[in-house]
């Protein structure tokens, strides 16, 4: 009878015994031990790595400063940095430009197009990276960009206008790509702005101008700050294009150094380990700013629960203008790039349109890509590995978010900030990482798919939290409580109350961490074996080799069965989903 | 039935010491009885209630439900709630709002450790339903009742336990002021005929005096006073609970002794002397405080028919306010201002003398605290 717990898990009362036998407690210590041993373990063999010097069958490794002095003292890393530097601050200002003006033409005017716009702001998410940069290169690199050559056709010259291999081109892509989060962000943060003190300082008397530059800057500025350094810190990881951009004309970052550490020969893991350590303060040091801004922005926050009254700006005829922008967005992020992939996929061999080239359509590319080898592999592989990440990812960051907010026991918050490790970890860097630390356990984990799943939990653990902290602390503490008082032991009210009003948050997370699992290529590149390839692995691949047209293919059925499945998702989420309450 | 000792709650808070939101809580519910704990906000009633219910973990003191302790810090003793199998309605009604009405209500007995068929938990089910009138919406979806609906439903799913004890958290608070008249009947009707024994938490005291057979009064964590709505009305211990319930007079006062003709006190206060109730015991010289009622302050435009033992005073109209039910007169007493509630049919006007009469056995005296201690 003197069975002793309580549904807060009140344990700084440690005077009273505790059952140990309970459920609730194995279930709990088993998710907290996976989550620190995620988000930990592989960061200090990184930090371990980086002390030592290469190991090798007559010289074995020893404790060394070496890495950093090699990484420190060549001139060419106060390159790498301002180069890093200039690339992710203007792939940040890029973004955020596109993504405010964008923002503020949905939220707050009377542009035409909105909803399709709205409905289409989700496409460029399950674009690939990868096949995004392909794509651009395709449009306009120097010799074979769609750009380039129509200009010249018109013109009559042979002159290069766009050349996507520079600084320029660099940032005009992965701008662009990081655009849609820019978009999103400022939504949220135009949405969470009460137009009534805009109208409140026009009462007062203020004009459009001091009214823009007095309050709704004012009052944008912690949202805006806050995005400005979260899409730095997703650029400077950025490794698709620097890549595939970069990297054949010599301009380096943090992410292709580091990949090309690993990839010389010798491969020089401690040096790769020390780029990425330094990668790793910057984007920590951005990720720090960045929630600083955020919680002092509580006082600015003026979610009051009640509905705003949306107050469009009515544009007259300028609403053209910015129906076109939308237009010109649209065309440069999906359509024009999924247009000259599925061209290219048309071709036997890449050619640029033309009459001639029309007349040799065909199908054989994707009847090549059915046939290949390692694409089946890939498929079942990205299959099973995002549905299992997803799943395991949504599940996990449940429980762990229920502890933080329903359970009274000590060190809670750090659990939190344990879970959200992984944000600050570039994906490349998160892949040496994992490799570093399971290549030196041993355990035959390295070389197997297993060791992509460990990757792909670990970096979408963050994302989990967002969405389940989200909709958990909207669930009404009483709700437990009620289920509690009925009798029901801890796991009941967690598997029949909680989970199933979570449900709608739960799948919108899983349907984000499955798409980007099959995205997924920083971490990937680094781990993957023979047998254990994934989709943007082949297509990475494809590229090294020169199979444009094959590549183009691959892309074209990836983005359709992508698009299909979130749209399923979303229509069963609908159909099946908890009804709004 | 329901025996709490010195039950002590506390929260940790962020800095500085905890927070103790329930001290020394001691009180005993019969069986079948409707007990209400009833404060003004902050003072700790849902603490407790929530202590009782085991969703807190106190830090002392015992709880003692049928003969089974539930909860004591000397034994070690903490059963969860789960295991407690009392009913509770919360203040949000927390009706799950991906289940029907008939799910809601049939949970508690799906997840009982001993199995019911469907069949059974059929029939109980729809008997509770019925009892709340909500049989006709089993199959509707919970949130699609309205707030009566809803509370009702939150109220089935206490009772189809069948619990030894429940637990109601300011249950009527979220309703319009009209439904909360119909429901305070719907509720007292259903705790008398089930019999059940009921803690009820409210700050309204309109709601506490109607519905219990009896009141505990909390402030900052403590109880106040305990007795029946009447006890609590009529012979308040504190000036507190005699403002809290209520509105009062309040005359300062000192004892100048007893009365020999009545047995009773005699205090000197700025209304004249006074014979007065005392709950507590008195002592000459004493600093009191007396508080009376305005509608017993009986008004008379004549000299006011002279009771024996009645205190008799008169002033002058300073205000009056007719509500329709009662007028309400301010009367100058020399530099005090008593308030007297009375019939709507007496006019005197502002300015006009007017006569008090005040029977004894309402004007209760309170020790003045600094004083009684002295006294003491
Ligand atoms: N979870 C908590 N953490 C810290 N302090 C708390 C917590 N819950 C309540 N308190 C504090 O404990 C005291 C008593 O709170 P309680 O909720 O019991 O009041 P109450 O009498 O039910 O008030 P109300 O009528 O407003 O519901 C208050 O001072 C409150 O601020
Ligand atoms: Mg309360």
């Amino acid at each position: 009878m003197a069975s002793v717990e309580n549904i807060s898990g009140n344990l700084q009362t440690g005077d009273q015994p505790v059952v140990k036998a309970d459920p609730k407690w194995a279930i709990m210590g088993g998710v907290v031990s996976i989550v620190a041993w995620l988000a930990l373990v592989p960061l200090v063999f990184l930090i371990y790595q980086s002390f030592r010097t290469p190991g090798t069958a007559r010289k074995p490794a020893i404790w060394t400063l070496g890495n950093y002095f090699e990484a420190y003292s060549s001139p060419d890393t106060l390159l790498l940095f301002a180069n890093s530097v200039q690339f992710a601050a203007g792939t940040a200002i890029l973004a955020l430009v596109v993504g405010t003006a964008l923002a503020w033409m949905t939220e707050r005017t009377n542009t035409p197009l909105k909803p399709l716009f709205y409905a289409l702001s989700i496409i460029p998410l399950i674009i690939p990276g990868i096949l995004f940069v392909v794509s651009w290169i395709f449009l306009a690199s120097p010799k074979i960009g769609l750009i380039n050559l129509a200009l010249q056709n018109l013109l009559g010259t042979d002159k290069v206008y766009v050349d996507i291999y520079s600084m320029a081109g660099m940032i005009w892509v992965d701008g662009l790509h990081y655009a849609p989060i820019a978009f999103l962000l400022m939504t949220a943060a135009f949405r969470a702005m009460d137009p009534s003190l805009e109208e409140s300082a026009m009462m007062s008397g203020a004009s459009m101008w001091g009214i823009f530059r007095r309050i709704t800057l004012k009052l944008a500025f912690p949202a805006v700050a806050a995005s400005f350094l979260i899409l730095f810190v997703r650029s400077i990881e950025s490794f698709e294009v620097p890549a595939l951009l970069g990297l054949p004309v010599g301009i380096q970052v943090f992410t292709s150094a580091i990949y090309d550490a690993i990839h010389s020969y010798p491969s020089n893991i401690g040096l790769a380990a020390a780029y990425a350590i330094t990668l790793l303060v910057i984007t920590m040091g951005g990720i720090y700013f960045q929630s600083r801004i955020t919680s002092q922005g509580g006082k600015y926050s003026t979610v009051t629960g009640k509905g705003f009254r949306p107050r469009t700006i009515d544009l007259g005829r300028w609403k053209y203008l910015t129906a076109g922008i939308f237009l010109v967005y649209a065309l440069m992020v999906v359509i024009l790039p999924f247009l000259v992939l599925l061209w290219s996929s048309l071709q036997k061999f890449y050619s640029v349109p033309s009459m001639e080239a029309l007349r040799n359509v065909s199908l054989a590319a994707y009847v090549t890509i059915i046939n290949y080898p390692s694409v089946g592999t890939a498929v079942w592989n990205s299959f099973i590995l995002s549905i299992g990440s997803a799943t395991t990812v949504m599940v996990l960051t449940a429980v762990v978010c229920w502890i933080v907010l329903r359970t009274k026991i000590r060190g809670r918050f750090l659990l939190d900030q344990l879970a959200s490790i992984p944000l600050v970890l570039p994906g490349l860097v998160m892949g040496l990482a994992i490799m570093v630390c399971y290549l030196t356990i041993g355990g035959g984990i390295y070389g197997t798919i297993w060791i992509l799943f460990i990757a792909y939990v670990t970096r979408f653990l963050p994302y989990g939290m967002r969405y389940n902290t989200t909709s958990m602390v909207q669930l009404h503490k009483e709700l437990e409580e009620s289920a509690a008082m009925s009798g029901a032991s801890w796991f009941t009210s967690f598997w029949r109350i909680v989970l199933p009003l979570l449900k709608p948050g739960l799948l919108a997370g899983w349907i984000y961490i499955v798409i980007v699992s099959v995205r997924e290529l920083s971490s990937s590149i680094l781990l993957y074996s023979p047998g254990t390839e994934v989709v943007s692995i082949v297509i990475w691949e494809m590229w090294q080799n020169g199979q444009y047209v094959e590549l183009s293919a691959f892309g074209v059925m990836l983005i359709a069965t992508l698009f299909v499945f979130v749209m399923t998702a979303q229509w069963i989420g609908k159909r099946f989903g908890v009804k709004e309450t | 039935m329901l025996t709490v000792k010195g039950l002590n709650t506390e929260y940790p808070s962020q800095k500085g010491p905890p927070v103790k939101a329930a001290q020394d809580v001691t009180f005993e519910v019969p069986a079948g009885k409707f007990f209400t704990l009833l404060g003004p906000s902050g003072c700790g009633k849902t603490t407790t209630l929530r202590s009782i219910a085991g969703l807190e973990r106190p830090v002392g003191g015992e709880i003692v439900v049928n003969g089974r302790t539930v909860y004591s810090s000397e034994k070690k003793i903490f059963i969860p709630p789960n295991q407690r199998n009392f009913g509770m309605v919360f203040q949000s009604y927390a009706i799950w709002p991906h289940m029907t009405v008939f799910a809601n209500a049939a949970f508690p007995l799906e997840v009982r450790k001993t199995k019911m068929t469907a069949q059974e938990i059929r029939e109980k089910v729809m008997r509770v339903l019925s009892a709340v009138a909500l049989e006709q919406y089993a199959d509707r979806e919970a949130t699609k009742l309205s707030g009566g609906q809803q509370q009702r439903l939150a109220l089935a799913r206490a009772l189809v336990m069948e619990p030894e004890l429940l637990l109601l958290d300011e249950p009527l608070s979220n309703l319009d002021a009209k439904l909360r008249d119909r429901m305070r009947f719907e509720l007292k009707r259903i705790q008398r005929e089930l019999g059940l024994t009921t803690i009820y938490v409210t700050h309204d005291q309109g709601e506490a005096l109607a519905l219990s057979h009896e009141i505990a009064v909390m402030n900052e964590g403590r109880i106040v006073q305990v007795g029946t709505p009447r006890e609590i009305y009529e012979h308040p211990r504190t000036k507190f609970v005699a403002d809290f319930i209520g509105t009062t007079n309040f005359i300062d006062g000192t004892v100048l002794g007893m009365d020999t003709a009545t047995g009773r006190w005699n205090v000197r206060t700025p209304a004249g002397d006074m014979l007065v109730h005392a709950v507590q015991t008195l002592a000459p010289n004493m600093a009191v405080t007396v508080s009376i009622r305005p509608e017993d302050v009986e008004v008379f435009e004549e000299a006011a028919p002279a009771g024996s033992g009645l205190n008799t005073t008169s002033g002058m109209v300073d205000q009056k306010v007719f509500l329709g039910d009662f007028v309400d007169f301010q009367i100058k007493i020399g530099e005090f201002t008593l308030l007297s509630r009375a019939h709507p049919s007496m006019r005197t006007p502002i300015g006009d003398k007017i006569h008090v009469r005040m029977n004894p056995e309402k004007c209760v005296a309170i020790p003045d605290i600094s004083s009684a201690r002295n006294a003491a």
